[in-house]
C-alpha cells in the first residue's frame, strides 16, 4: 500500500521527505561542505571542477552552476543545505527565498514588510492564489535576467 | 527536587541574529521585532533559571544527511556556535548541565521516547537566537542550557500528539532529579513561514494567532493539530511550531496542576521570511 503524502498537493511547494532527501544525498552532502572555508575557496575557483568530485546527477550539478534553487529542490535539495551556497555567494535567505518566486529582491521585501504571502489562494493545487503553477514566474525579475543575458550575447 | 517554573516560546529567525551581531536592533525594521522582547529580558532578569531546557532544530548544521536523529539532547559540558557558511555568530559558548541532561535522559527513554544522546555537537541559530533575544549580548549566558534538538528538516517530523507527550515526560523527569532547581523549558522556532518555491514567503496571521489561543487554553487541541494543516495554513517550515508543544506539554497545568499565567505575549510580521511569535507562560 502507498504511503499517504497529501502534502503533493500544496502548489509551489515542495516536502523534503525521506523520497527527495534519497534523491538529494549527494547535491545537499555538497552543500555542506562548503561550510568549510577552504572547500568555499575550492569551489569559488573553480565550481564545474568541484562539483565534478560529487556523485551528484548532471541535472543536479548544472542547477547549481545555474543557482537554479527551485529546480535545485526538485532534484531532492532541501533549502537548510542549499542556504550553504548562498552562504558562499554571500546571499540572505530573504535573497534565496526570493529567488525562487520570480519576484526582484526589492518585490520580495515589499511583500514580506506587508505582511508576507497570503495563504488565500494558495492552500491547494488548483485554486487562483499567486503561487499556483499557471501564475509563475511572479514579478519582474526574469524581465531584466533576459535583458542581461541578451546583451551578453550581443 | 528540580522544577519547571516557566516555558518561553519564541521564533529564532538567523536573521535576527545577524541584526543584533551588526547592531542594527535600532533600525525602523528591527525596532519593532525586538521592542517585543524589552518585556521578556527584563523578565529574565527577574526570574533568572538555574537551567534553559531549550528546545530547538539543527538547520543541516551539526546533523548533515548522514545522522538524521528525531529527538537528541545534549548531555556535554558545552557547546560551541557553529560556522553556518557565514562565520560563528559573536556570542558566548553554551555551558550545559551534563547531570540533569544525563539525568532526563535516562528517565525519559524509559518512559519509552528513544533519545539520541550526543556528547559533541555544535549549537546554530536554532539555539543561540533564542537565547540572545531573552538575554542580549552578555559576556556569559546566565545559566547552563540544554540544547535538545527536535528534526524538522527532513519529513516526517514528529507529531504534535508525540511532541506534548514527550514534553510531560520531560517534566516528570527534571521532578525527579533530586537538586534544587529552577528549570525553565523553551519551545523555539515558527511561526508560518516558507522559504522555499514559487509560495515562499507565506504569513499567516489569523492562522498563527488562533493557535497561539490555542496553545495557551487549549494544548492539548493544539497537539491534534496534523502536519499537513501546518504546511497548508503555516508554510512548509511552520512546520517547526511543534517544538513549542514540547515545552507546553511540559507545564504543571497538563498534569493536573492550575492553568499557567500569561506573562507575556508578542507577535510581529515580518523579520525576514518569518512571522515571530513569543509567549512567557508561568506555572503558578
Amino acid at each position: 500500500m502507498a504511503l499517504d503524502k497529501p502534502y503533493k498537493d500544496v502548489p509551489g511547494t515542495t516536502i523534503f521527505d525521506a523520497e527527495q532527501s534519497r534523491k538529494g544525498y549527494w547535491l545537499n552532502q555538497f552543500c555542506m561542505s562548503l561550510m568549510k572555508a577552504e572547500n568555499r575557496e575550492k569551489f569559488k575557483a573553480n565550481e564545474r571542477a568541484y562539483l565534478d568530485e560529487w556523485a551528484m546527477s548532471e541535472e543536479q550539478k548544472q542547477a547549481v552552476l545555474d543557482r537554479d534553487l527551485n529546480r535545485c529542490i526538485a532534484l531532492g535539495g532541501n533549502i537548510y543545505f542549499l542556504a550553504k551556497i548562498g552562504a558562499t555567494d554571500g546571499k540572505s535567505f530573504q535573497q534565496m527565498a526570493g529567488s525562487m518566486t520570480g519576484m526582484t529582491e526589492e518585490e520580495y521585501r515589499d511583500m514580506m514588510i506587508k505582511g508576507g504571502r497570503s495563504a488565500e489562494g494558495n492552500r491547494y493545487l488548483g485554486e487562483d492564489g499567486d503561487a499556483q503553477p499557471r501564475h509563475q514566474p511572479q514579478g519582474k525579475a526574469h524581465e531584466p535576467q533576459q535583458a542581461a543575458a541578451g546583451k551578453k550575447v550581443n | 527536587m528540580a522544577k519547571i517554573t516557566a516555558s518561553v516560546y519564541t521564533s529564532h529567525v538567523p536573521a535576527i541574529g545577524t541584526a543584533i551581531d551588526l547592531g542594527k536592533t535600532q533600525e525602523p525594521y528591527w525596532q519593532p521585532v525586538f521592542q517585543g522582547y524589552d518585556f521578556s529580558k527584563q523578565w529574565m532578569k527577574d526570574n533568572q533559571p538555574d537551567v534553559i531546557f531549550l528546545v530547538y532544530n539543527d538547520h543541516a548544521t551539526a546533523f548533515s544527511l548522514d545522522l538524521i536523529p528525531t529527538f537528541a539532547i545534549g548531555t556535554a559540558a558545552e557547546f560551541q556556535p557553529a560556522d553556518e557558511g557565514w562565520g560563528p555568530r559573536p556570542v558566548p559558548k553554551v555551558i550545559g548541565h551534563p547531570e540533569l541532561a544525563s539525568h532526563i535522559a535516562q528517565s525519559v527513554i524509559q518512559q519509552d521516547f528513544d533519545l539520541t544522546i550526543v556528547n559533541k555537537m555544535d549549537v546554530d541559530h536554532g539555539l543561540t537566537v533564542p537565547l540572545s533575544l531573552m538575554c542580549g549580548q552578555p559576556q556569559a549566558w546566565p545559566c547552563p542550557v540544554i540544547p535538545f534538538a527536535v528534526n524538522v528538516v527532513q519529513y516526517p517530523v514528529p507529531s504534535g500528539q508525540r511532541c506534548f507527550a514527550l514534553g510531560q515526560a520531560i517534566r516528570k523527569a527534571v521532578e525527579s532529579f533530586d537538586q534544587d532547581l529552577n528549570v525553565q523549558i523553551w519551545g523555539t522556532g515558527g511561526m508560518s513561514h516558507q522559504l522555499q518555491g514559487p509560495r515562499a514567503g507565506l504569513i499567516n496571521r489569523e492562522w498563527d494567532n488562533a493557535w497561539l489561543d490555542k496553545l495557551i487554553a487549549d494544548p492539548k487541541a493544539a497537539a491534534a493539530v496534523p502536519h499537513i494543516d501546518y504546511v497548508r495554513e503555516a508554510g512548509s517550515e511552520g512546520i517547526e511550531l511543534v517544538m513549542w508543544l514540547i515545552a507546553r506539554g511540559a507545564m504543571a497545568d497538563v498534569a493536573g496542576g492550575p492553568a499557567p499565567k500569561l506573562a507575556h505575549r508578542f507577535y510581529h510580521v515580518p523579520a525576514s521570511n518569518t512571522a515571530v511569535g513569543h509567549l512567557i507562560l508561568e506555572n503558578q
